[in-house]
């Protein structure tokens, strides 16, 4: 049995020792560029102009390449309705789920108390201004979700409303799909953040619609990881 | 600089790929696949950065018009950006995926489950 498993393990390490010299053939023969791409250029020399935000990466996930996006969050919908459904044949009876724990103690409790409207608040903030600063509504919804396992972690048999979770999550997303498409009636195409005057350069209320979708990306987003995190909590083992 | 970066993100997906073929313990496997993954994104943002420039935000360091010769690619950080979402859904079915495996054999050693050895 034991000669079994080393030989396996020297296959590993072969196989692993092969990947490593690809890598460093890839990695020797690589010179950064000296220039950007033409994509790349186009972005950072039109960005500006067309959507009027500071932040070209969110200029490209929320405007240029706003289809994947929606995609992108179509992927975490399903990923989410999936855990639930998976997890959900061996839900607790309410109630039950978490009793078995000690209780989590003064410090936490009060901590989570603390902490948390400050969570919200950051994840609101970084959500808001994705526009303009490093985040986005990817990562607001993220600090969000944080929160929410704080206060899973200070309660273990604590629960969220489900109607709450999945009503934010179905009308943020609504509201995305009807953002879009009032971009094909009222501007250049599905997702045109220009249905909204593009404001002032660097001002927090600019960039035409980039700050409403990415709030309701944030919202959706914070209201996946959520359901993940209470479908995870919610089994009968936890 | 960047050869470092780059170099630290091989270096992971080897580690998380060591990990997740030699590990027989679901829960270990799936740590060695985050990493890997975790390595995947390193070497895309890597790949993005280009010596003396800055990140792709136009403020008061970047001027509009100088921006193309300023800034580093941003569309590998929409790539990661995306990448780091999508692989944590992953990583969520897979937790899922191993609890119910748990519950229905009592066991999380992937040599108790041999249906599909050959």
């Amino acid at each position: 049995m034991t000669s079994r498993f080393t030989l396996r393990n020297a296959a590993v390490l072969v196989l692993l020792a092969l990947l490593g010299v690809a890598f460093w053939t890839l990695g020797a023969g690589y010179t950064p560029d000296a220039e950007l791409n033409r994509t790349a250029a186009y972005y950072a020399e039109n960005t500006a102009a067309e959507t009027g935000a500071q932040n070209i990466v969110t200029a490209i996930i929320v405007t240029y390449r706003g289809l994947d996006t929606l995609g992108e969050v179509t992927v975490l919908f399903l990923t989410a309705a999936i855990v639930a459904l998976v997890l959900g044949q061996s839900k607790a009876p309410r109630g039950t789920s978490g009793s078995g724990f000690l209780p989590s103690g003064e410090l936490l409790a009060t901590g989570t108390r603390m902490l948390l409207p400050i969570i919200l608040l950051f994840g609101a903030y970084v959500a808001v201004n994705g526009h303009l600063t490093p985040g986005g509504g990817f990562q607001g919804g993220a600090i969000l979700a944080s929160g929410m396992l704080l206060l899973l972690l200070a309660d273990p048999g604590r629960r969220f409303r489900h109607r709450i979770i999945s009503g934010v999550e179905g009308l943020s997303g609504l509201s995305y799909v009807i953002i879009g498409v009032l971009g094909v009636a009222l501007a250049g195409g599905f997702l045109d953040n220009r249905i909204l005057p593009l404001g002032q350069f660097g001002e927090i209320l600019s960039a035409g619609a980039i700050p409403l979708i990415y709030t309701l990306i944030g919202l959706k987003v914070g209201a996946e990881f959520s359901s993940i995190l209470e479908s995870l909590e919610e089994t009968e083992d936890s | 600089m960047h050869m470092v970066a780059m170099a630290a993100g091989f270096v992971l997906i080897l580690m998380g790929l060591y990990g997740a073929l030699t590990h027989t313990n679901i829960l270990r496997m799936i740590v060695g696949f985050t990493l890997a993954n975790t390595g995947v994104h390193v070497v895309l943002v890597a790949v993005g950065y280009m010596p003396g420039r800055t990140a792709p935000i136009l403020d008061g360091a970047v001027p509009v018009d100088e921006a193309a010769a300023r800034i580093i690619d941003p569309v590998p950080q929409a790539l990661v950006l995306t990448a780091i979402v999508i692989g944590l859904g992953i990583t969520a079915l897979m937790l899922a995926y191993a609890y119910r495996l748990f519950r229905t054999r009592r066991s999380l050693d992937i040599a108790d489950f041999t249906e599909l050895k050959w």
